[in-house]
């Protein structure tokens, strides 16, 4: 540092502040070293991997390093699968699968709503009492009182938005921690719950009601559900191909177009193959299929729009986002308030499954097992990792279980055990991948 | 490298103070409760110039800072900003006006990629989803434009080491357009490799035209890199040096107070010139 030489630049720079590298200036440094090369690949230490053979290579080295993803669920998902059906060959029979995908959409939905306040850091204990309440307002709305069936469900939908935004008040204004605000709401609202449902505590939904024949008997037909199937796989295609397009056109690395197609090919077989095995039964379930829109809808609401980004942001470091502009207090309060709203959701497609609210609707295990399913489904309790498919997954696996155990005739007792083994299972790969992925610079 | 010190380089000339300031405060009082914290500070930069703003603790450093950042209001004094007077009273607000200031901790979000923070709170859209494509071309235009060495703005910034986490808070810094950079204690953490990128970095940002308000207890990295350097003491102006006429004895002199005394003053001139070089090392 004692070198005595003068720098030019120190000396030329005061006086010409009129220098072209104006910090907008457009394109100044278009044109470093090497041109042919994308932006994004010249650094000389990145490790290029070209074609399909290098995205595979650049996968493994990924899995290796501890960035795991989704596959620790789906390897448990399918030895779950493996092992049941070696002991009921049942179990993967199509009708076996399509009870599977109906008993899953109820706490499914609810699942969703812990991950979005997991992402945050947070936790919301009171998703099974306000699904128990939504169920009770739709059932005495249309049994007792002779509410038209949407009326019923748009107040039980918005009892709970309501629930959460005074959540989110809450926590925001008094800064209250979320897990002492839900506890209490976990135990208020199942008093209100008990309350709505009165003296008989529980009301039966007529079996006609269109309520019910969603939930119980609304099916897709095999053509329209291949068809759907097919415009998912094409929009799919479309927008790789406009996006590999906008980053070429942009002068940015694109996705080799023989990875899109065999991603392609991977999603058209995951989508067809069970549309075909539960189409030899009843088919694909209305039900779960909203329920399925709902994890795409929130997966593209959490990585592709702002709000999601400031959801990450908040998760992952509240200072940082505060002082970056974002409004945290509303994205608290709007992550409560979908969190209660998805809990009202799944308990209204529980109540029409059962068709019937009761006291003991959204109570036992309803709670536990839309935040395991959260969890198992690869969302850090920590806040700032997971995505919105962790609700699928973990409540497939979460059903697998209950169902499997069921069909083995084991009950409750084993169900709870294994479930709580899984869940410490899926827990302790995340924390050990989590160290991988911090020795291997990818935390 | 910059390597000077400006030690021996009388033949430099010194930066125009003539010039009209990007930023300039006049007779900043700040007093919180009995303390008197700033009283009486006069503070300029200039365009395409560092200044190294020193200090012991408690010389009221941050809270010049602060002000200028506007976190907080001074009590007395006056603000211009390129030429025209000006008042902040909220962070936001000295933002819009064009001073960004990148803090100690820097706040980056560790699970989010190079991108997502550079673009944080200020996302480009196409109707309501985010310009993916867009941000990342400008996020390399803008960190080419840095000669910031990041291999991939696609991995999360908890990967990327000290002085890459820096460039990317001074790089995000810069999204706004400002006029004016405070960098607090930019290299209280780094190594020396990352120490000299971030430094690097400063001198890029004088290129570009930016006035550069560096804090740092670094009397090396100090010489290295400022023109400049304005000494703060018990709140009040203690000395301003060109790096170029002074040296390191003499900067920390004024830091603790050795100048204030005409007898010290003299005592610390003489022995300054046989133990320069030695100082000078650590």
């Amino acid at each position: 540092m004692s070198t005595t030489t003068p720098d030019p630049t120190r000396d030329a720079a005061p006086a010409a502040p009129a220098a072209p590298a104006a910090p907008d200036a457009p394109a100044a440094p278009a044109a470093p070293a090497a041109p042919a090369l994308p932006a994004d690949l010249q650094d000389e230490r990145l490790i290029a991997e070209a074609g399909l053979a290098g995205a595979a290579r650049a996968f493994l080295s990924r899995l290796r390093s501890g960035d795991l993803g989704a596959l620790p669920v789906v390897v448990g998902l399918v030895i779950i699968w493996v092992v049941f059906q070696s002991l009921n060959d049942a179990f993967l029979s199509p009708r076996n699968l399509v009870n599977l995908t109906l008993q899953s959409a109820a706490i499914g939905t609810i699942s969703i709503g812990i991950v979005l306040v997991l992402l945050l850091g947070e936790i919301d204990l009171s998703v099974g009492s306000i699904s128990g309440l939504a169920a009770a307002i739709v059932a005495v709305g249309t049994v007792e009182r002779g509410w038209p069936a949407p009326v019923a469900i748009v107040a039980a939908i918005l009892a709970g938005t309501v629930i959460g935004i005074a959540y989110g008040a809450i926590y925001t204004r008094f800064g209250v921690p979320s897990f002492v605000i839900t506890l209490a709401g976990l135990l208020g609202f199942l008093g209100l719950q008990l309350k709505v449902l009165g003296e008989t505590g529980s009301i039966n939904l007529p079996f006609d009601s269109g309520l019910v024949k969603f939930a119980q008997q609304t099916f897709l037909p095999p053509v329209v559900a291949y068809v759907l199937a097919l415009l998912v796989v094409a929009a799919y295609v479309a927008t790789r191909l406009r996006a590999n397009a906008r980053r070429d056109a942009a002068g940015l690395s694109t996705t080799p177009v023989g990875f899109v197609a065999a991603r392609t090919a991977f999603l058209a077989v995951v989508l067809i193959a069970p549309i075909a095995v539960l189409n030899q039964d009843r088919g694909v379930s209305v039900m779960f299929l909203v329920f399925l829109a709902l994890v795409v809808v929130m997966d593209f609401a959490i990585r592709r729009t702002g709000w999601g980004r400031s959801v990450m942001a908040v998760g992952g470091n509240v200072e940082a986002a505060r002082r970056a502009g974002i409004n945290v207090r509303r994205i608290y309060l709007t992550v409560f308030a979908l969190c209660s709203t998805f809990a009202a959701v799944g308990g209204i497609f529980a109540a029409a499954r059962l068709a019937a609210a009761n006291q003991s609707s959204g109570g036992a295990d309803t709670n536990l097992n839309a935040i395991a399913a959260a969890v198992i489904g690869g969302t850090s309790l920590f806040g700032g990792r997971g995505s919105a498919y962790a609700a699928l997954l973990g409540i497939l696996v979460i059903q697998s279980i209950s169902n499997g155990l069921a069909l083995i005739n084991l009950g409750s007792p084993e169900r709870y055990m294994i479930t709580g083994a899984v869940l410490l299972l899926a827990v302790t790969v995340d924390a050990l991948s989590r160290r991988s992925r911090a020795a291997h610079g990818r935390a | 490298m910059t390597g000077m010190t400006g030690m021996t380089a009388t033949t430099s000339p010194p930066p125009a103070p003539t010039q009209t300031a990007v930023l300039s405060l006049r007779g900043i009082s700040k007093r919180f409760g009995a303390v008197q914290a700033l009283s009486n500070i006069d503070f300029d930069v200039n365009p395409g110039e560092v200044v190294a703003l020193v200090g012991d603790n408690g010389a009221g450093k941050s809270t010049l800072v602060k002000t200028i950042a506007g976190v907080y209001t001074p009590d007395a004094g006056t603000m211009e900003f390129a030429g025209s007077p000006a008042t902040v009273t909220s962070p936001a607000e000295s933002q819009r006006l064009g001073i960004a200031t990148v803090f100690q901790d820097l706040a980056l979000c560790d699970n989010l990629d190079v991108v997502a923070n550079l673009f944080l709170g200020r996302e480009l859209r196409t109707g309501r989803a985010l310009d993916e494509v867009r941000m990342e071309q400008e996020s390399w235009r803008l960190l080419r434009q840095l000669s910031a060495r990041i291999p991939s703005v696609r991995i999360p910034v908890a990967s990327l080491s000290g002085g890459q986490r820096q460039t990317v808070a001074i790089a995000r810094s810069l999204l706004g357009d400002p006029k004016v950079v405070m960098l607090d204690e930019p290299t209280a953490a780094l190594g020396v490799a990352q120490t000299a990128e971030v430094l690097n970095l400063v001198e890029r940002l004088r290129e570009n035209g930016l006035g550069v308000i560096l804090i740092s207890h670094n009397m090396s990295d100090v010489m290295a890199v400022a023109d400049r350097v304005t000494v703060l003491r018990l709140g009040r102006n203690n000395g301003t040096f060109d790096v170029s006429r002074t040296n390191v004895q003499e900067i920390i002199a004024a830091i603790t107070g050795a100048t204030t005394n005409a007898v010290s003053e003299r005592a610390s001139r003489r022995a300054q010139t046989e133990p320069t070089e030695t100082q000078e090392q650590q």
